[in-house]
């Protein structure tokens, strides 16, 4: 097995490019797991970690740009980050154990295309924008058409995602994340649910999106929520009526980390916690 | 020898343990640590099938290529003569063992190892596992102990007739034994009962969850001498195994011990060592075999999951008249689970005049069950004690207060024969009651549960050698492993003997050439048994340099004391220190060493009772543990930190085992979680800190007073937290993990069933 690290983009897109069977190397907490146990094995690993721009946080004029190969800790301990989107760096914060979020990146969390990945449903709660790389140049699309399935993507061969975008926002916005596991870290959401709100002066919602998450072969954006909660303050009926829309948009399976009928359970009255907080979050927010 | 009060000084202080520096800054050397010069890698195949027929091995592709330099089977290990070796609480026998290490004929689990390589690389000898090619011809399989008992059930070994029941049956099954504790008569007891209750339980198969997995390196030489270095819970058992399987002479291997990361009662067999012998000595070099997680788990001894009722009468003054319990164990692929501590000790901490408790021992698809912390008691006392809490509701008694009046005590005769001793059940009962947890304020969806725990804890076999350095210094050489920081209680113990601080004594656990034979690590008996071996031999040592101090004031030994770690004599105010004494030893006889081995009796259970306060997701069925307190009776606590530490780990293990810990396997009986993603064991930050209380009541055959208290606290966990969840409530969990699903789906059937009335 080849290893390279380049230092630019351009770089290795061109090694991704003309190595058959390479793959994408940031904190390697899921990929090396998957080498080591015989479940992935790659002509090359290309290990971006070593590009600047991979693993810088800025705030731009169009919003916070998150390099893909940023870790979690680098997320949580980004104070402005955090303070514009608490949900987004939750999420990051949930992975794994503090050890591993010293390592684990975003980029890695989202194209590792885990139906469980705990940011993916906070970055597309958030409108994130995927930033790519490739041989035919640049583009740019919504995080929900990174994962297409468990352990696919819609990347082309030679591919990189290089940062996500987290646009800017109107006063009175927030969001939250939360996910339900049996232990408090070290483990693998059953259900999870992300929403970002947007308020307006008198406390009513003016925007509103919730993706969940492992709940599907991808992660979901529950297209009911606008309809569900825009225009109201979260009164109880509005929040009994988001968490049956969340269980009805599941579509679980039944293995060893939980049945269909508690994943559908569980996915609403997560959505609905963390529409609580999130507005919450909203109501103090400038 | 016998319990005297005295005046200690060093015996219940906490001094750094001495092997504390090693193992915090890495420097330990477990098993995988160690290496040789020509070193071979060995790899493991293992069946992909819960049950199967063998047809045939074929290795030739796999010995062909480059690299490989030995290949074994089945063929290749000779089966033993029949017989049975004794690994602190659990029983060996020889010939399952050997169908264990290596399938012969048939498979009996998912995991079960059909061959051994060994290889110049790891590589290499995991591309000729692959190679190997055997022809299955997979048979149905039963896993869920109820279904292995039905007449129906597929039979795994066609001459396992049960044990225990007259007449002998005349067709196999799948349970290989009926035992019953029994006394009084239920029916008599049943009809002076004016409450009555009968309750079904299950739990699922659980591991042991040590860190570290096994390991081993093994070197067989031309000459028919042999050395192994791995971890375990006791060498000369590894010894005893290994010469058994590979027909050697006891001289002819020395079992050098590893540190070990973790066992809790796993480590008390062998796996990997005669399979590493028997590829060294066909490759004429030496071999490491290590295992991964996976394997560890899927191979492994889990304990057992368990099917039991407990039916269980009393009278309206509290008064307990009789119990009736029917416990099913999980065997694994051969006999021998163990159903007989659960039967014996579930209703222990009890005085019940009338008892009928019956076990059954079933042979099923998973590995071999082997020993687990306390083997076998955390079943039975999850049924007997949730059957209690609901008693006591029922007679609107507090749950302490009727398990106080229901106390076994000094003089009270035990289920399994014995009358006690000195216990400390009502010590620890009246010490939880009066404790500030009991009292205090819970809020809504919390509930606080009350679960006591009995532990018998054996003596057994042990030797220590205290050796007098010039400098005054001690090397003390023992024999047990140590995996609850016995090495500190032990120079403890014979630091206060002497009269010397802790730090001047080192203490060695020795390969298997170096003393004389010990049992296991296990039983909770290496602080009591190993405890007194090394009394008796400090005693030996201080004789010893009495007589030279004797000798050197040239007066009768009897003129001589000791204190405060010197030679006194008595009628004048002379005094030799140990190292005044040691330095003319060359001229007074030669050097100075005390020796004893003992086989030590009288090893005093251990009762305990746990309160745990928990709070219940009504929404997500998820329960968070929100304060844990641990009452136990230790005897006399040597290291008070060590003990604590006992009562931590074994509450956290029950914790675990409550909430999330269970073999899953899919439809073709293959294990599901074999990782400790999915295997959930319990992690930091899931446990509150957990408080333990030391209750000190005297065992009368120890000089220091010391009971065995690693095993007793993960007894009460599993019904102390069922019991606390029906307070929060008011559902009754009875069939183990209460993980979330189970949890919400409990909670809504309860909902349901109080909406129809």
């Amino acid at each position: 097995m080849q290893y390279q690290s380049p230092a630019s983009i351009d770089e290795a897109v061109a090694a991704l490019a003309s190595i058959g069977g390479a793959c994408v190397l940031a904190g390697g907490t899921d990929l090396l797991v998957q080498l080591r146990s015989g479940t992935a094995s790659r002509a090359a690993v290309i290990d971006v970690k070593n590009i600047a721009a991979l693993r810088a946080i800025a705030e731009t004029a169009d919003g916070f740009r998150i390099g893909a190969a940023v870790c979690g800790a680098d997320i949580t301990e980004h104070a402005a980050l955090v303070a514009a989107w608490p949900g987004v760096a939750e999420a990051a914060g949930l992975i794994g154990s503090t050890q591993i979020q010293g390592r684990a990146s975003l980029g890695g969390n989202v194209c590792n295309a885990s139906p469980a990945a705990d940011t993916t449903p906070a970055l597309i709660a958030a409108r994130a924008v995927a930033e790519i790389v490739g041989p035919n140049g640049k583009r740019s699309i919504p995080v929900e058409q990174i994962a297409t399935g468990p352990g696919k993507t819609s990347l082309a061969s030679g591919e990189i995602v290089v940062s996500f975008l987290l646009p800017t926002r109107p006063a009175r916005s927030a969001d939250a994340y939360l996910r339900l596991i049996p232990r408090t870290e070290m483990d693998i959401a059953v259900a999870g649910a992300g929403v970002n709100l947007t308020l307006g002066e008198d406390g009513t919602i003016a925007d509103a999106r919730v993706a969940i998450g492992a709940v599907a072969p991808t992660a979901l954006v529950l297209d009911a929520a606008p309809g569900i909660l825009v225009g109201t303050k979260l009164d109880e009926a509005t929040l009994a009526t988001l968490a049956e829309a969340a269980g009805a948009a599941a579509r679980p399976i039944d293995d060893k980390r939980g049945t269909i009928d508690y994943r559908r359970k569980v996915v609403g009255v997560l959505a609905k916690r963390a529409a609580l907080i999130a507005y919450g979050r909203a109501k103090g927010a400038r | 020898m016998t319990y005297e009060p005295k005046n200690l000084r060093v015996v219940g202080t906490r001094p750094i343990r001495h092997d504390g520096a090693d193992k915090v800054t890495g420097r330990a050397n477990y098993a995988s640590d160690f290496t040789l010069p020509g070193m071979l890698w060995g790899r493991v195949l293992r069946s992909p099938h819960a049950h199967t027929r063998v047809i045939s091995i074929n290795t030739d592709k796999a010995r062909a290529l480059p690299g490989v330099k030995a290949v074994i089977t089945g063929a290749d290990l000779t089966l033993p003569p029949p017989g049975i070796t004794q690994a602190g609480e659990s029983a060996i026998n020889t010939q399952h063992l050997a169908k264990n290490l290596l399938a012969r004929d048939k498979v009996f689990y998912d995991g079960h190892p059909v061959a051994a390589v060994a290889a110049i690389s790891e590589a290499i000898a995991q591309q000729a596992l692959g190679l190997i090619e055997v022809v299955y011809e997979v048979l149905p399989h039963v896993i869920d102990v109820d279904e292995a008992m039905r007449d129906d059930a597929p039979l795994l070994h066609d001459d396992l007739f049960t044990e225990g029941v007259e007449p002998k049956p005349e067709k196999p099954s799948n349970i290989a034994k009926r035992i019953f504790v029994g006394k009084g008569d239920i029916a008599k007891g049943f009809a002076e009962a004016d409450i009555v209750i009968e309750r079904s339980f299950t739990t699922k198969a659980v591991h042991q969850g040590y860190i570290e997995p096994q390991g081993v390196v093994a070197n067989y030489a031309e000459d028919g001498q042999a050395m192994v270095w791995c971890s375990s819970q006791g060498q000369f058992l590894i010894r005893d195994l290994c010469i058994t399987m590979l027909g050697m002479e006891a001289s002819s291997l020395k079992v050098i011990p590893a540190e070990i990361g973790g066992g809790f009662g796993g480590k008390t067999t062998v796996y990997l060592e005669p399979l590493a012998l028997m590829l060294s000595k066909a490759a004429g070099r030496p071999v490491k075999l290590t295992m991964t997680r996976g394997e560890v788990l899927r191979a492994t001894g889990p304990h057992s999951g368990s099917s039991m009722t407990a039916k269980i009468g009393a009278m309206k003054d509290g008064t307990i008249t009789t119990a009736e319990v029917v416990i099913k164990f999980q065997a694994g692929a051969f006999p021998g689970s163990p159903v007989g501590a659960a039967v014996m000790f579930c209703s222990a901490p009890y005085d019940i005049p009338n008892l009928s408790i019956t076990g059954y021992d079933v042979v099923v698809n998973i590995p071999k069950i082997h020993a687990y912390r306390a083997p076998g008691a955390p079943n039975g006392a999850f049924a007997f004690e949730t059957v209690l809490d609901e008693l006591a509701r029922e007679l609107k008694m507090d749950p302490i207060d009727f398990r106080a009046k229901n106390s076994a005590v000094e003089g009270s005769k035990s289920p399994y024969g014995p009358t006690h001793g000195p216990i400390g059940g009502i010590e620890c009962l009246s010490s939880a009651k009066n404790h500030p947890h009991y009292k205090a304020n819970l809020g809504p969806n919390q509930g606080r549960g009350v679960a006591s725990g009995f532990w018998i804890n054996i003596g057994g076999q042990s030797a220590a050698t205290v050796v007098v350095n010039r400098d005054g210094t001690i090397s003390l050489v023992e024999g047990c492993p140590d995996i609850g920081g016995t090495r500190a209680s032990l120079a403890m113990m014979c630091a206060e003997v002497l009269g010397i601080v802790a730090e001047k004594v080192r203490p060695s656990i020795v390969d298997t050439t170096a003393i004389a034979f010990n049992d296991v690590t296990g039983g909770s008996r290496v602080t009591f048994a190993t405890g007194i071996a090394v009394v008796q031999a400090t005693e030996d040592a201080v004789r010893q340099m009495r007589e030279r101090a004797a000798k050197m004031w040239d007066i009768e030994v009897d003129q001589v004391g000791w204190r405060d770690g010197a030679a006194q004599e008595l009628n004048g105010n002379r005094s030799l220190t140990i190292s005044q004494i040691a330095q003319k030893a060359a001229k007074t006889g030669g050097q100075i060493m005390g020796h004893a081995s003992i086989n030590a009796h009288g090893a005093g259970p251990s009762l305990t009772t746990h309160l745990c306060d928990v709070e219940v997701d009504r929404e997500t069925g998820k329960i968070t543990i929100l304060r844990y307190t641990t009452f136990q009776d230790a005897g006399k606590a040597v290291h008070p930190s060590y003990v604590e530490g006992q009562m931590q780990g074994g509450a956290a293990q029950g914790i675990g085992w409550a909430l999330n810990e269970e073999y899953i396997h899919d439809a073709q009986g293959r294990l599901e979680n074999a990782g400790f993603l999915d295997y959930r064991m319990p992690v930091a930050s899931d446990l509150p800190m957990i408080d333990a209380v030391i209750i000190e009541v005297p065992n009368p055959n120890h000089p220091f007073g010391v009971r065995g208290v690693g095993e007793a606290p993960i007894v009460p966990p599993l019904a102390a937290i069922a019991n606390a969840i029906y307070d929060a409530t008011g559902v009754r969990m009875r069939d183990l993990p209460f993980s979330p699903p189970k949890v919400l789906a409990a909670l809504e059937a309860a909902g349901k069933a109080k909406a129809n009335g």
